[in-house]
């Protein structure tokens, strides 16, 4: 059954869905869209070096990510505003990456593919890698849940609980890395933050709770994979893109709704 | 001094290059009432935040108690609009509790049935006392609240006030409070203690008022009066006998 690719694909795009949409919560609710940008666009850098010392792009990509998520926190606190600050990284991060890529002439490369996603040519090593990456975000974000909600509501609060909240921040960051490196293959670097971002964004009005609010963005994320792939079978157009516009499309349905109900 | 639940010893913190709290001794004992006042930036928050661990001292050290569970209001929680919460899952941040403790919880603070309200929709009275409620779920040896009245009226805060008398008498936890209103403290309180930068006089209620220390201070605009809070706004069913002792009588 996997030798379809089709069926690859499908399998690919549900399982960085399934993997983002409970990190892309805690991105909506701690407002580090901006932060999952310049992490994602590090990642095109990481691209370059992984051809260029032939490793996987899967381990190239997520160095470059937690360094750059590094160098952000190490940064944070300098005196500029934050969004000053990750906006020169996320951008620089890309120009930098966009430039080393040009450097390796050598190799054939599709950047394309790298910038955009390329789910329709999703290798089983590949699937391995997307369901395994999955299974560790998910995993690590399930068992720290308790103590990233409090983290999120007030690091006081977690300090007066015993928390360390920077222990907690670095697990996020962690996890974020991964779903970065994980979803290169399916949406590419620039569409990344979308993966993350819209679903949770969709579920909002229709949760009571942030455990709803997490499964709700996983069904919507990997409806909207499923849907995105079928569009883009059926019109032509390239499979990644099309899988964040059917997202974006379900987004501006589930807001309308929202207003003419009211919220639940 | 073994008594102490929590307790400093030359206490320096700051942030960067600027001291907020110099050398400062400070002790609070089982089921003890402890309010903290002081001028803006006196350090007020920084020495709370100091006692929870948020902060490593510059220099001196913290004691806690072995053990010592912390219940811990804070000042301001701003919920992200992004973030659904119903009030019985927030009460179960950062540890799950069953829903009869839940129930217990928020009867407790006085907001009994609100389990299912989402928390963006609870007046400031509400939330405070859910806010109070979570903390008492820690069953905690000692509760830590920040400005908890600041945003209620008078009345909000003599109600919230006498909540707090009720649960200490009840449960014998200590109370360290920080005030926002440096003239209205609450009566009950075992000690209060001025705090600008350094301690600069601590003593019960009326020990207070009547130190230069504090005249100095908070003199200008009040005449050095400390309103002491005494409950007569709204509260009938308990003769106060503190009135004759507050200086209270000479403001402007």
């Amino acid at each position: 059954m996997l030798d379809d690719f089709l069926t690859r694909a499908a399998l690919g795009g549900v399982g960085t869905a399934l993997a983002a949409a409970p990190l892309g919560c805690f991105v909506v609710w701690r407002r580090m869209a901006y932060f999952g940008d310049a992490t994602a666009h590090a990642a095109i850098l990481g691209v370059a070096l992984s051809l260029a010392l032939a490793l996987p792009i899967f381990a190239g990509a997520l160095v470059v990510a937690l360094v750059m998520a590094g160098a952000v926190t190490a940064l944070s606190g300098q005196g500029y505003a934050m969004d000053t600050l990750l906006g020169v990284m996320a951008h620089a991060a890309l120009a930098v990456g966009l430039v080393a890529v040009s450097f390796l002439e050598s190799i054939q490369l599709d950047l394309m593919a790298y910038l955009f996603g390329d789910i329709l040519a999703v290798s089983r090593a590949d699937l391995a890698v997307i369901w395994g990456g999955a299974a560790l975000v998910v995993a690590l974000v399930a068992w720290r849940w308790q103590a990233l909600l409090t983290t999120t509501l007030n690091p006081d609060l977690a300090r007066a609980a015993g928390l360390d909240p920077r222990r907690e921040e670095l697990v996020l960051t962690l996890a974020l890395a991964v779903v970065v490196a994980v979803a290169i293959k399916v949406v590419g670097v620039l569409l990344i933050t979308a993966l993350l971002i819209i679903p949770a964004a969709t579920a909002r009005p229709f949760a009571r709770t942030p455990e709803g609010m997490a499964a709700l963005a996983a069904g919507i994320g990997a409806t909207a994979a499923l849907g995105g792939l079928a569009a883009s079978y059926h019109l032509d157009t390239p499979t990644g893109p099309t899988i964040v516009s059917v997202a974006a499309a379900m987004f501006v349905g589930a807001t309308s709704v929202s207003r003419v109900v009211g919220r639940v | 001094m073994s008594a102490a639940l929590l307790s400093t010893e030359g206490l320096s913190v700051g942030y960067g290059a600027t001291r907020v709290l110099e050398h400062v001794d400070f002790h609070i004992d089982r089921g003890e009432i402890v309010t903290v006042v002081g001028p803006n930036g006196s350090g007020k928050s920084t020495l709370l935040r100091a006692l929870i661990g948020g902060l490593a001292p510059d220099a001196g050290r913290v004691r806690r108690a072995p053990g010592l569970r912390i219940g811990y209001v804070p000042q301001k929680l701003v919920l992200d609009p992004t973030l659904p919460m119903t009030v019985a899952r927030f009460l179960s941040l950062p540890r799950r509790v069953a829903p009869a403790a839940t129930r217990a919880a928020l009867e407790q603070a006085g907001v009994p049935g609100l389990e299912r309200r989402q928390m963006a929709a609870l007046s400031g009275g509400q939330f405070q006392r859910v806010l109070l409620a979570r903390a008492l779920l820690e069953d905690p040896d000692l509760l830590i609240l920040d400005e908890p009245t600041s945003g209620l009226d008078q009345p909000g805060a003599a109600a919230f006030y006498r909540r707090i008398e009720t649960l200490r008498a009840e449960t014998g936890c200590a109370v360290l409070m920080v005030s926002h209103d440096l003239h209205v403290v609450m009566a009950a309180s075992d000690r209060v203690v001025c705090l600008n930068g350094h301690v600069c006089c601590e003593g019960t209620p009326q020990v207070v008022a009547a130190a230069p220390d504090y005249r100095a201070l908070f003199g200008e605009g009040t005449a050095g009066t400390l309103a002491l809070y005494q409950h007569h706004h709204d509260h009938r069913h308990e003769p106060e006998t503190i009135d004759e002792a507050a200086p209270c009588s000479t403001t402007s």
